[in-house]
């Protein structure tokens, strides 16, 4: 295995025709084929072994209760029931939480602590018998104080699901008391339901002794792989988890799907049949965990010149019922809570709180955005208490550059920015979108339109890429070549949609200097590649890509000293060109070459790793590296709302985003402008509604309103930053792409608000909360003309 | 009674005995057949996911139309052709021209909404020729995708139209498929079941008024956009379905001379344009009910019938002083819309009876209709609010006609007396209205819900009133962020 501190040289390759999807192409996903004809296959889709059960689940209906008596006899006595299981039938241990916390049970027995936690679970012959007899076990309740909002548990007892962290630097107290000016607020942000359009699923075939095979929609198989494995009390070792494709996680199936395929498991070891559990989309949204919702209190004190000098903020979330990720997710908030902005002194903290809600999780940015959301409000408050423009004074607070060296370069965890190129990449979206041209055009618009009124905004996104749990930054691959020159490729990254196996194909094909119709791709599997991370943090193609990088060089490594030898040439006459070698001056095709090696008992298989260099992370001490390097981007946006009704359109955006050296532009600008609408959505008119008994009323697409096509940008200009590589080592240069786009949203909801800001003249901040839905921009506009009526008098 | 479901699958013609009456063509593709490229996303017709596309007899002539497989029930197929996404792929393997313009365009991320996405356009690609981005927009509204944005598939959508020739295109010819589905058209009742359960479905109005008498405790299912979510959500079970939409009678729109008489069965897509030319702003409020899929199988009977105090047609039927003919055996009567609703869950229809028809006056000279309808999202969304008016002012600038009518801020579909009665015989002018804005918090006492609170029904709906003033004033005020603008000034 190659050692990645000294990474191998790529081979000499032979002028002329380029391979077919070679890096860089803007190659087509891998299965855009199947996708379109039907033909691609999702967990529901795989043809069921015979006797398959069908799994539902009884969940409670109440936020916080004891269970006083729990009577099944009406679930069990009902048509096609073959099985009923609980608490008590859990082999293991009866928990499926990812930090090892043990507050997250499988099944809850005494006590349940959100509306839709899990009771039981039902295994019938068909999936309308299970969901029917699901609904009739009667469920004696003793009902308890239910928190359900932040605001009551920061005013109750303020129980919190995992430690808060804080982040210091400099003085953050003395550099606010001794700022020109202050401005504190407070900011509430909404939570988001993913919506991944396949819901969750798992299905498990029992195997002999202890094994158990799982097909789930899972972004991180090796966690199921353990859940599982406790869950039953057997070794990891007899735990198979394989994941083709996934229709879609945005970080909803990073811990979610523990559930699904631990009672899956269970059903099938207990009852020797296969078995599938899949939610209704109802109970998809109640039992599964959301991205938090945040209140964000802030003080900001800066200069006449709109510097800032210090900053405090104080992020509330609510975690729901257990830790799940809230840990790590509030931690990433704080390491967002700069965006773009040097703070010479800040003072950060979390509040991760407990709530009788379901437990939220990862989503997309993970904390990112939230953080970089309060990031945003603080800079619009400078730029109203000045009367500046907002663009002017979010580019005098940009970290400096490494040109510059003004020592404006620390982060508030210690980290220095190396790479920031948000400056020059602002200044050019500044000019292709034609900002001040149009800042004047919508002024005049404004002044004398009568009820609908435009706003625009020009915000920056500055996103750290690395796992911040460093052991989680690293991955491996298995790469096989067969002896007619077809290779396989395996590794521990999950394909949902952001086609990490086409990039990391390309990667291999390019390796190798074959077509990419050489490269097949196989279903991620902890049997082939173990010990993997979640395909989570943008991290996929950054670190499968190494890995799959890595296992490629050695096969061809090998190559080339079997050739070097068998013709006696020199290794570097060992030349590869499109789907042929050149040794020496003898030309043979690459299948040819491979044969050769084969009947020479060369090897021709090899697992390749890669972990990411340069980081580390004290969290207690807040001070470190956690990031390898940080991918960059700015929105411009341009929004109409009408002042009668409160609803609005989004008449152009513009975006410029930096994917350093684009492993694949097309499938990259599909990451942009998908990452794009769906944060446009979570701070527009997503909306998760609760009723006071903790019921979400917003629970299926006829009530929770995701973008539809008609929301998108009316103009939507999306380019990649050019010569831009990564100035890190990292695959072919390329920038991870995944989650950074998202926050580019947060353009649509400054341009909001500046359309709002323009009924008082632009003299107050609107302090518009999110989600931004029409009644929240009309009772925010009414709000500012009564400020500004009563200023008049 | 003829006892055997026939529909085209593709080019078999499948004939079906036993079948339960609320089967859903989804699962029937999927758990029976093991045709599994039709995905399930919500079950309740929102996502467009399981988008399939249905051919059937419009008159003589074949229509295809996408419509959720989710929510409609198999034996609703009755003399159709269904085509799944399986049916795109040329006999050699070559993809269809819409799928190959998805894979160009790079429109399939993960590929779960992906199968939906393709029929749409194939939809639109068997009935329109190169539309423009407002209608694709609309044709794509009922299809949501997490991952693209929507961009791609837009492209797509405008790419199709250059791959191939469409004229040749398989499915093109529908001569000859009108032809097969004309063979099996009949006037019978069809009556399939399963489990001692019916799904009966008569061809004429008389069989259908005796089947009612026959059946009190029936359920009637027209376009299921709602029956649908009983079954799929709440596993209701009906014992006893009668479908109207094979009855061609209640799928006219009559034309009156002083009114349409628009049949109970009409779907929203087949009405709009009549409505439209009416009453443009009414077909715009159409265009936005539900989306493409659900208005190819929702009626304006069932909207009415239903009950739902946020149905989109009623407040507009009711500004429109638009009558209601309902039937019970041979007998028919008339009513005002409005008092069809009583109060909520409960409609002025006895046993036995049903919406025959509803009756929309024409407009009369000087007369100004405006809709607007307030939710969270434009396409595809249930209004949190949905004002109707219709306004005539005399010679004199007074006001000599209004009707105000309201979904969302009641318990029924109602007008709003107080603030009709404030404009009334006035001056209309900014004043007047902003006293019948006032008067209007006496009409209605709203609800809070996941939609809205009761403060912002309250506030819009008041200023929708002053929008109709702003726009019956201001010609040169601009007041639409959707739609066409100009309907703001006709």
């Amino acid at each position: 295995m190659p050692d990645v501190t000294t990474p191998i040289a790529p081979a000499p390759t032979l002028p002329g025709a380029r391979i077919e999807g070679a890096v860089h192409d803007p190659r087509r996903h891998e299965s855009a084929h199947k996708h379109v004809s039907g033909e691609a296959v999702y967990v529901d889709d795989i043809a069921e072994p015979a006797g398959l059960l069908h799994v539902y689940l009884g969940l409670s209906s109440r936020a916080h209760a004891r269970i006083r008596s729990i009577d099944l006899s009406p679930v069990r006595g009902a048509p096609g029931v073959v099985a009923v299981f609980t608490a008590d039938d859990v082999p293991g241990v009866n928990d499926i939480g990812c930090m090892g916390k043990h507050d997250e049970p499988l099944f809850a027995s005494t006590l349940v602590e959100h509306v839709g936690q899990p009771i039981f679970a039902v295994a019938a012959e068909t999936r309308d018998q299970a969901r029917r007899a699901a609904k009739l076990a009667v469920v004696e309740y003793e009902e308890l104080p239910a928190v359900l909002t932040i605001a009551a548990a920061r005013d109750g007892a303020r129980t919190l699901v995992t430690p808060p962290m804080t982040l210091r630097v400099g003085d953050a107290d003395a550099a606010l008391a001794a700022a020109p000016h202050r401005v504190e607020g407070r900011l509430a942000i909404g939570g988001q339901e993913h919506f991944y359009l396949e819901s969750q699923i798992a299905m498990a075939v029992p195997g002999e002794d202890q094994e158990v095979l799982i097909h789930v929609s899972t972004q991180h198989p090796t966690e199921v792989q353990h859940i599982v494995a406790h869950v039953l009390d057997v070794p990891d070792a007899a735990v198979t988890v394989e994941v083709r494709r996934m229709g879609g996680g945005f970080g909803g199936k990073e811990t979610q799907s523990n559930l699904f395929a631990a009672c899956t498991a269970l059903v099938a070891k207990r009852t020797g049949r296969a078995a599938k559990l899949r939610p209704d989309r109802d109970d998809d949204f109640q039992i599964t965990g959301k991205r938090h919702d945040f209140e964000i209190d802030y003080r900001v004190g800066f200069d006449g010149g709109g510097l800032v000098r210090g900053v405090e903020m104080l992020f509330a979330a609510r975690a729901g019922y257990a830790a799940d990720l809230s840990g790590p997710v509030t931690d990433r908030a704080l390491f967002h809570a700069d965006n773009g902005y040097f703070y010479p002194a800040a003072r950060l903290e979390s509040l991760p709180l407990k709530t009788n809600t379901v437990s939220n999780t990862a989503f997309r940015g993970f904390g990112g955005p939230q953080g970089m959301v309060a990031a945003e409000r603080v800079i619009d408050e400078i730029a109203f208490a000045l009367g500046k423009d907002p663009l002017e004074i979010r580019k005098r607070n940009f970290y400096g550059t490494d040109a510059g060296g003004d020592g404006r370069n620390l982060t508030p965890y210690h980290q220095t920015v190396t790479d920031n190129i948000l400056p020059e990449l602002v200044a050019q979206l500044e000019e292709s979108s034609g900002y001040w041209t149009r800042r004047e055009e919508i002024r005049a618009f404004n002044a004398k339109s009568r009820i609908l009124r435009k706003g625009l905004a020009l915000t920056p996104v500055k996103f750290g890429i690395s796992f911040t749990a460093s052991h989680y930054n690293q991955a491996g691959a298995l790469v096989h070549v067969y002896t007619d020159g077809s290779i396989q490729l395996n590794h521990g990254g999950i394909e949902m949609g952001q086609g990490l196996y086409t990039k990391v194909a390309q990667v291999v094909a390019e390796e190798f200097q074959v077509d990419i119709s050489t490269i097949r791709p196989t279903a991620t599997s902890t049997g082939k590649v173990p010990n993997t991370s979640a395909t989570a943090a943008s991290s996929g193609s950054d670190l499968n890509g190494k890995a799959a990088q890595a296992a490629a060089r050695s096969i061809r490594e090998r190559l080339v000293a079997f050739a070097a030898e068998k013709w006696g040439v020199a290794p570097e006459a060992v030349r590869f060109g499109r789907n042929r070698v050149m040794v020496g001056d003898r030309d043979m095709s690459f299948a040819d070459l491979v044969r050769a090696a084969y009947m020479a008992r060369v090897q021709l298989s090899a697992t390749g790793f890669y972990k990411t260099p340069k980081i580390h992370w004290d969290r207690a001490a807040g001070r470190g590296t956690p990031f390898y390097y940080f991918a960059y981007g700015a929105a411009c946006a341009e929004v109409t709302v009408d002042t009668l009704t409160g609803e609005y359109v989004v008449d152009r955006v513009d975006i410029l985003h930096d994917c350093g050296r684009s492993l694949n532009p097309a499938i990259d600008k599909g990451q942009i402008e998908g990452g794009f609408v769906q944060g446009m959505g979570w701070l527009t008119m997503e909306e998760l509604w609760w009723d006071g008994e903790g019921r979400l009323r917003t629970h299926a697409p006829s009530t929770y309103k995701i973008p539809a096509c008609s929301d998108r940008p009316r103009i939507f200009n999306v380019a990649l930053l050019e010569n831009a590589p990564n100035r890190e080592d990292t695959i072919f240069r390329s920038k991870a792409v995944g989650e950074p786009p998202f926050m580019l949203g947060m353009s649509v909801f400054h341009a909001l608000s500046d359309a709002v800001a323009s009924v008082a003249g632009h003299r107050f901040c609107p302090r518009l909360d999110a989600p931004a839905t029409p009644e929240r921009v009309l009772t925010c506009i009414a709000a500012l003309r009564e400020r500004a009526a009563a200023s008049r008098q | 009674m003829r006892q055997r479901l026939r529909f085209y699958l593709g080019d078999e013609l499948r004939e079906i005995d036993a079948v339960d009456p609320t089967l859903t063509v989804l699962d029937w593709l999927r758990l029976s057949e093991r045709r599994v490229g039709t995905k399930e996303g919500c079950a309740e017709g929102d996502c467009g996911a399981c988008t399939v596309v249905v051919g059937r007899l419009d008159g003589d002539t074949l229509r295809y139309e996408a419509v959720n497989a989710c929510i409609r029930f198999l034996a609703t197929l009755d003399g159709c052709r269904l085509l799944t996404v399986e049916h795109l792929k040329g006999p050699d393997g070559a993809l269809h021209p819409v799928q190959q313009a998805m894979v160009d365009c790079h429109g399939s991320q993960c590929g779960f909404c992906t199968p939906g996405f393709v029929m749409s356009l194939l939809a639109l690609y068997l009935n329109e020729e190169r539309p423009d981005g407002r209608r694709i927009d609309d044709a794509l509204a009922g299809n949501l995708c997490r991952c693209t944005g929507y961009e791609p598939i837009v492209r797509a959508a405008q790419g199709m139209y250059d791959i191939g020739d469409r004229s040749a295109d398989r499915f093109a010819d529908r001569a000859a498929m009108a032809e097969k589905l004309k063979a099996l058209r009949d006037e019978e009742i069809l009556g399939v079941g399963a489990g001692g359960r019916r799904f009966l479905a008569p061809a004429t109005v008389p069989q259908l008024a005796q089947l009612l008498l026959d059946n009190p405790g029936a359920t009637i299912v027209a376009g299921a956009t709602d029956v649908g979510l009983w079954v799929t959500k709440f596993q209701r079970v009906l014992a006893t379905v009668i479908y109207t939409g094979r009855v061609r009678d209640l799928r006219r729109i009559e034309d009156r001379g002083d009114a349409l008489v628009i049949g109970a069965g009409v779907t929203y897509s087949d009405a709009a344009e009549r409505i439209a030319a009416l009453y443009p702003d009414f077909g715009e409020l159409i265009r936005r009910i539900g989306a493409e899929q659900v208005r190819n199988m929702g009626t304006i009977g069932g909207n009415i019938a239903n009950g739902s105090p946020i149905g989109d047609t009623p407040p507009a039927l009711i500004a429109c002083g638009a009558t209601l003919r309902l039937r019970r055996g041979a007998e028919t009567r008339e009513l005002p819309l409005e008092d069809f609703f009583i109060e909520y869950g409960r409609q002025d229809r006895r046993e036995g009876e049903f919406v025959e028809a509803v009756i929309l006056p024409k407009p009369a000279a000087g007369m100004r209709f405006r809709a607007y309808k307030i939710a969270k999202r434009f396409d595809q969304d249930i209004s949190a609010v949905c004002g109707a008016f219709r306004l005539r002012l005399d010679g004199e600038g007074r006001v000599a006609d209004i009707r105000i009518a309201f979904g969302g801020m009641s318990g029924t579909p109602k007008r709003a007396g107080a603030a009709e009665a404030a404009l009334l015989g006035g001056h209309w002018t900014e004043d007047a209205v902003i006293r019948a804005m006032e008067a209007m918090a006496g009409d209605y006492t709203p609800l809070s819900d996941w939609r809205a609170s009761a403060g912002y029904r309250s506030m819009v709906a008041a200023n929708l009133l002053m929008k109709l003033y702003v726009e019956t004033s201001d010609p040169a005020a601009d007041t639409r962020l959707v739609g066409d603008r100009r309907l703001a000034h006709a």
